[in-house]
């Protein structure tokens, strides 16, 4: 692997920070947002995730790929809380973050989207973007029946919704219930409700996954912008190759639930590990036969 | 003949006893409704609301206000109890902890031992007077034909008028982002979880909030019996309070009230029509009695299960919201 | 138990049509019905001094209006029961010149006792008579006698938890109507014994056989209709208590609310065997439910069908993917689990009696086996139940058995509260 960062001419990366950061699993990094440590969590004597150290670099895109049963979801899982590991440790912002409860990861600036894409059905779509609002005075019991108390903090939440809907193109969709909704729009309306909650962290899992081609590029572009306008680091799980190499500043590779490689783009598709992974996966060799959604397109 | 059915039918959809369970169907359409809880144990709280009451007042010698206050106090710390082992795993265990809760307390409220505080089996009597003694209502003979007692009107609209009021401010809470809340709940507690919601929190203050809705229902139902035991308290009176709110429309501020006065109505009116029919010897020599009951309840299943398959959003729910909850 | 025409569930048009026509035939089975019984609301009691009972004795009720309404003399096992006219309060007076000759009442002041009865409710008056019974076995004797009667009861629990179990894993539905289905089975075997005559050893295979088939029916022609309209679990759920509801009340309908017992194998003279007393009855009992837990634990462990069962339980998506027949495994699972109900009612009403709320009883004990166990796991349920049935039994040593079902309860909040994934069970993700 070559140390020198080599930066393709307009693809927009900011691996600036990251330029003379080493190729290598487990690398520090110069500004972590997230820090890691000896993660493990398995399945029924399946290991699904083990981690033994990684850092993920604050203000960039980073991409997290892997074969099929890599723990990449898993990873997500617990590192937002939604699973609890059997072992280790990792810290967000400098604070740590073990055995915190999911909605309070969140509260922390670390928000996540689900690969299965959550849209509350029987929600108007105005109404999913407005639960995502932090701090409400209104979602207190006490409070509740007192409308003059949060009547202002709703309406600037219902400004700062609509904003958002026009954003992401959902503006004309806002009164009809979130079950409506195609597969690409949910994708949408779920990015969207996420930065309702102002995360200084966003983790996308499988942000692509069954979106129509015609909604990916402005799906892409949503995504850069979290990180170009907004300042914000992002995560993302993502099956999809081109994609992965069109925004991601940096990947990380994961295969039997451990970090294989990172690197930059260019660099990642070359890595010996990584095509080792990616083949072996795709011969199948001693894998617990998983099945495979129609939308998981194989990358190998 | 036709008119006695429909005066008895009549009778049962306004009186007292249909507010209670109105006020019943109200706590549990927070719960299923709203949260998705399956509480499946809702007379639970009707027979602590109901104890609760009739404890410090005909034991006790406590004045009716400790009742009414220990009464909700009772149906707070039940749900407190039930939802903490519970609230934080699958729907199914709080459905199945909450029926094991309700009989467990109808037990332990018949078990000879507790009779010096519960009455046993006997129960307890001599804790309205100072309900019926503010009554506006003198007279023996209200409503014309319906021919309502004093008590009975009294109870009546005391029944009524807070599951109105109780009902209004149900439906205030849920468009405020507290109801917001519970909704997102109901449609995908991880999708509330990410946006940084304390599911738990919210659960437990929803299970609080029905159950004590729950445990009024209980203190109306005892008040206007004037008495309460432990059997006034089976399991069937939660699947009645399921079919009202299902029959009205879950998630509806007026889903519950419809759904009670339909209910009682429905089933009053076909035990009456049965009863009727027996009665006046067209099939001759039966009585009535037990197969009244019998029939009743298994219409009331039958309706439960139809109205779940061909009508889950009740008469009253929207349409195309049922059509989305298709998962 | 394999049933080679079953395919696959696919939407049907007419889907709607058949669940009408379900529905419309179990309400239509009450109207013909609906006035073979008496009153609905009765009071009843039972006399016995120092364990032996009373018969003879006259039990006078009046209405609360002092209205006569009846007299009941007790009968050979100290029961007495009478029908009422309608809810109310009643007056209940004990004859105290009918009792024989040295019975008193333990109170000799107390013959009459007030009851209010509320509708189809079946009231008790108690009356105490002679002497309070001497703890007369020792404490070994008792703790064993007890232990034996949980695992009896016990076993039966496992028996009747394992279907619920599987049916849980393998469709997601929490059975409601579980228990009903036990009752089902109990008055199967009363019906083909008592009311048709048969022979107890024919009834019962008979029974069971029907039971599994109305089982088996219940998912072909109810449960995979809604699941091919992609019908919400929690839907399906409220359904199967209707369901329940609706069994329940037909057996109170066809049956009335008293307990009965078969015709045979009743009054049997009870074997001393070591520290405990059983009847022969219960003997075999407890043998042929461990002969029929260990088959189904054989079952599912060494046949292809069993084998099938755990998969689609474990993993339903990758069972259906690996080619195994998902609906046709369910189907079994409910014949399975309605032949094991079949014979856990028999059971019971042979070792206890037979009424039409007993399996309502049991559906608690079976769920609070079957979390303990874990949900969805069939070894589980059958360990769950065991330990619930003990549980249940051996309280009665120190604390009152009415309450008896109450610490098995306790037992299930306890699991809820340490290891919700139960003994046997995976551990769940929890928010």
């Amino acid at each position: 692997m070559s140390a020198d960062a080599h930066v393709p001419a307009g693809s927009g990366r900011t691996i600036g920070p990251l330029a003379g950061v080493a190729r290598e699993p487990g690398v520090a990094k110069p500004d972590p947002v997230l820090v890691v440590d000896g993660l493990r969590r398995s399945f029924g004597g399946v290991t699904a995730v083990d981690v033994a150290h990684l850092e993920i670099q604050r203000g960039l895109i980073t991409g997290l790929i892997g074969p099929n049963g890599a723990g990449k979801t898993t990873l997500f899982n617990l590192l937002t809380g939604f699973d609890t590991p059997d072992a280790g440790t990792w810290s967000f912002d400098g604070e740590p973050l073990g055995s915190t409860s999911a909605y309070a990861v969140a509260r922390r600036g670390m928000v996540r989207t689900f690969q299965l894409t959550k849209a509350l059905s029987r929600m108007t779509v105005l109404e999913n973007l407005m639960l995502g609002g932090a701090g409400q005075a209104g979602e207190r019991l006490s409070l509740a029946l007192l409308a003059p108390a949060w009547r202002r903090e709703e309406a600037a939440l219902r400004e700062r919704a609509e904003e958002l809907l026009v954003r992401f193109k959902l503006d004309h969709m806002r009164d009809q219930f979130a079950g409506t909704l195609s597969g690409g729009q949910r994708k949408l309306l779920e990015m969207a409700r996420a930065l309702m909650v102002e995360p200084s962290l966003v983790m996308l899992d499988e942000p692509m996954a069954g979106v129509n081609p015609a909604l990916t590029q402005s799906l892409l572009g949503h995504v850069k912008d979290l990180r170009d306008r907004e300042g914000r680091t992002v995560v993302f799980v993502e099956h999809d190759m081109d994609v992965v190499f069109d925004i991601s500043d940096w990947v990380v590779c994961l295969a039997e639930g451990r970090v294989i490689a990172e690197g930059p783009p260019e660099s990642i598709g070359s890595d010996e590990a990584v095509i080792d992974a990616y083949l072996g996966a795709s011969h199948g060799r001693d894998r617990p036969p998983r099945k495979r959604p129609p939308h998981e397109r194989g990358t190998a | 003949m036709i008119e006695t059915v429909v005066f008895d039918a009549l009778r049962a959809a306004i009186g007292p006893t249909a507010a209670a369970y109105a006020l019943l169907a109200i706590g549990l359409n927070i719960h299923f409704g709203y949260t998705g809880l399956l509480n499946f144990g809702q007379v639970g709280f009707m027979l602590v609301g109901g104890y609760g009451l009739a404890i410090p007042v005909a034991v006790y010698g406590q004045p009716l206000w400790v009742g009414l206050l220990s009464g909700l106090a009772a149906a707070v710390v039940l749900a407190l109890l039930l939802g903490a082992p519970t609230l934080r795993l699958r729907a199914d265990y709080l459905a199945i902890t909450t029926i094991a809760a309700a009989e467990i307390l109808r037990f332990l409220s018949r078990n000879s031992t507790s009779e010096d505080v519960t009455g046993g089996v006997y129960g307890l009597r001599q804790f309205a007077g100072e309900f019926y003694a503010v009554s506006p209502f003198p007279g023996d003979r209200y409503l014309g034909a319906l021919a309502f007692s004093g008590n009975r009107m009294w109870a009546m609209t005391v029944g009524w008028g807070v599951a109105v009021l109780l009902s209004i401010a149900v439906h205030r809470l849920m468009r405020s982002p507290w109801g917001r809340v519970l909704r997102s709940i109901r449609e995908d507690e991880d999708a509330a979880r990410s946006l940084g919601k304390n599911v738990f929190l919210y659960k437990m203050q929803s299970l609080i909030l029905g159950g004590v809705l729950g445990g009024i229902g209980g203190m109306v139902f005892v008040l206007s019996l004037q008495t309460i035991q432990p059997d006034m308290f089976l399991p069937q009176v939660t699947f009645f309070a399921f079919t009202m709110v299902i029959l009205g429309g879950t998630a509806t501020a007026v889903g519950p009230l419809a759904g009670t006065v339909l209910f009682w109505f429905l089933i009053t009116g076909l035990q009456s029509g049965v009863r009727t029919v027996v009665e006046s010897g067209v099939i001759p020599g039966v009585s009535a009695g037990q197969a009244v009951g019998a029939t009743t309840l298994i219409v009331v299943g039958a309706l439960l299960m139809a109205l779940m398959v061909f009508r889950p959003q009740g008469i009253l729910g929207d349409r195309e919201e049922l059509r989305l909850d298709v998962r | 138990m394999r049933d080679p025409s079953v395919t696959p569930a696919r939407p049907r048009p007419d889907v709607r049509a058949r669940l009408g026509a379900v529905i419309g035939l179990l309400a239509a089975l009450l109207l013909p019905v609906a006035a073979l019984a008496q009153s609905s609301e009765t009071i009843a009691g039972r006399l016995s001094d120092g364990g032996e009972p009373v018969a003879g004795v006259l039990i006078v009720v009046t209405a609360e209006d002092g209205t006569p309404v009846g007299e009941v003399r007790s009968g050979a096992d100290g029961a007495w029961e009478l029908g009422l006219p309608g809810p109310g309060a009643y007056v209940v007076e004990l004859d105290v010149a009918s009792l024989p000759d040295g019975v008193t009442l333990r109170d000799p002041d107390r013959t009459t006792v007030a009851v209010n009865v509320f509708e189809n409710a079946r009231s008790a008056a108690v009356f105490a008579l002679g002497e309070p019974v001497d703890q007369g076995p020792t404490f070994g004797r008792l703790l064993a006698q007890n232990a034996v009667n949980g695992l009896k009861f016990g076993l039966i629990i496992a028996m009747t938890a394992v279907g619920l179990s599987l049916i849980f894993g393998t469709t997601g539905l929490v059975n409601f109507a579980h228990g009903d289905l036990v009752t089902v089975g109990a008055f199967l075997t009363f019906f083909l014994n008592v009311t048709l005559g048969l022979r107890f050893l024919i009834a019962v295979p008979l029974a069971v056989l029907t039971s599994a088939a109305f089982s088996g029916g219940l998912d072909r022609f109810l449960w995979r209709p809604l699941r091919a309209r992609q019908t919400g679990l929690i839907a399906m759920l409220v359904v199967s208590i209707g369901l329940g509801f609706v069994l329940r009340h037909l057996a109170l309908l066809f049956f009335g609310g008293s307990r009965s017992s078969y015709g045979e194998y009743t009054l049997q003279t009870a074997l001393e065997i070591g520290l405990v007393r059983l009847q022969p009855t219960e003997i075999v009992v407890m043998g042929l439910s461990l002969a029929i837990l260990t088959g189904v634990g054989l079952l599912l462990n060494r046949t292809r069908l069993g084998k099938a069962m755990r998969a689609v339980a474990d993993e339903r998506d990758l069972a259906e993917s690996s080619g195994i027949d998902v609906q046709r495994v369910i189907l079994a699972v409910w014949i399975l689990g309605g032949a094991l109900t079949g014979i856990g009612g028999t059971f019971l009403g042979l070792i206890e009696s037979v009424d039409y709320l007993m399996g309502f009883r049991l559906l608690l004990l079976m769920f609070a086996g079957v979390i303990l166990g874990g949900l969805g796991s069939a070894y589980g349920a059958m360990v769950g139940g065991i330990v619930v049935g003990l549980v249940s039994e051996v309280s009665t040593v120190w604390f009152s058995s009415q309450i008896k079902y109450v610490w098995a309860l306790l037992v299930l909040a306890v699991i809820l509260l340490v290891r919700p994934q139960g003994i046997l069970g995976r551990r769940e993700r929890i928010g």
